[in-house]
């Protein structure tokens, strides 16, 4: 018996070492989840006077990208989200975190446009206010105006599959 | 047997003195650059340099998110930037430190703070190293007691103890030819 605690504790390190590799230190979990997405009232992208604020999207499961002309992990996902917007299952809203307009109007035109409308976050307080770290981000706002998902990096088609079209079709039931 | 039982505690024991020493070597500071206040620093070119110590003092207990083991008073990240013009902001308005601290926690979670809070899910990360701490006291304890008791036990019966009188009784006295004589050479 007594020699099968040496077994034991090595037993045991494995699984710490297990769970070690399978954590993602860089995904830090929202505090957000499950709470009142932060309001704001910003400038749209290319609409002059136009201003949004998320209390328009009340009543509707809504996703909030966070994006970039500057990001490289944005030009990666852009096609994924390009798809996602021709299956219209959900409004795609853009935020446009710490950017140049011209340089983000130029983008979206070589790229293509998946959002309904991008918001211009110019100094990125609304960014802070939402937790952004690494952009791309993507956060899933259901019909109540709460964070119900909040995707850090860029959407792979394997998170698109497995983790955001399910959550979007459960949210819009 | 016995040996393989030895072998092991030795193993158990040299395990747990590992452990206890990676412990106190391994302490992390609440905040890596605490030390550094130590050298004297540039003068602060801010126009508010009081305004600048409170800012970097709190800069200094939050953890930055994009380089995750700097200090948003140490990171040149860009959020880092962004948040510590925050907490300026935030001082000028009358924020105080414990406000500013709850604002980001509010935002980016317990993980922004150097020093987290005790609770059900951070507890294993306080009361962690004080179990092993334990758990090794525990097993030196018992290591010892039975240490103890193996030199108390008589290790020779009777009969060994028998025999060896009979050897010594035996042999001869041994002569040395090494032992250097007493007398004087001269």
């Amino acid at each position: 018996m007594k020699r099968l605690i040496p077994l034991g504790i090595f037993g045991v390190l494995i699984v710490f070492l297990v769970i070690g590799l399978s954590l993602k230190p860089k995904e830090i979990p929202s505090p957000l989840i499950g709470k009142m997405a932060p309001t704001f009232s910003l400038p749209v992208l290319n609409q002059e006077n136009q201003i949004f604020t998320p209390s328009e999207m009340l009543g509707k499961v809504w996703l909030l990208n966070v994006w970039a002309s500057w990001c490289v992990s944005c030009r990666a996902e852009h096609p994924l989200l390009n798809e996602l917007a021709k299956m219209k299952l959900v409004p795609i809203l853009g935020l446009n975190y710490k950017d140049q307009d011209p340089a983000a109007l130029k983008w979206l035109t070589e790229l293509g446009n998946p959002y309904d409308l991008s918001i211009v976050d110019a100094k990125g307080l609304v960014g802070i206010d939402y937790g952004v770290y690494g952009v791309p981000e993507t956060f899933v706002i259901d019909q109540t105006g709460k964070v119900a998902f909040k995707h850090i990096g860029p959407i792979t088609p394997d998170s698109m599959q497995k983790t955001l079209l399910p959550l979007i079709a459960k949210l819009n039931q | 047997m016995t040996l393989m039982r030895l072998r092991y505690k030795n193993f158990l024991m040299i395990y747990f003195s590992v452990c206890i020493s990676s412990l106190c070597l391994g302490q992390p500071s609440q905040s890596p650059n605490k030390d550094q206040q130590v050298i004297k620093e540039a003068p602060f070119l801010a126009s508010n340099p009081a305004l600048e110590v409170k800012v970097k003092e709190i800069a200094e207990e939050l953890r930055c998110l994009v380089c995750q083991n700097e200090t948003i008073a140490g990171s040149h990240a860009e959020l880092a930037i962004d948040l510590r013009n925050q907490i300026r902001t935030q001082l000028q308005s009358g924020g105080t430190k414990e406000s500013i601290l709850q604002y980001m926690v509010e935002r980016y979670g317990d993980f922004v703070l150097y020093n987290p809070p005790f609770k059900a899910k951070t507890s294993l990360l306080w009361l962690g190293p004080l179990a092993l701490l334990l758990l090794s006291l525990f097993v030196l304890r018992n290591y010892l007691r039975q240490q103890k008791n193996t030199n108390k036990t008589a290790v020779y019966g009777s009969a060994d103890l028998a025999q060896a009188r009979e050897l010594l009784r035996q042999s001869k006295p041994v002569n040395h030819p090494s032992t250097p004589s007493m007398t004087k050479d001269n």
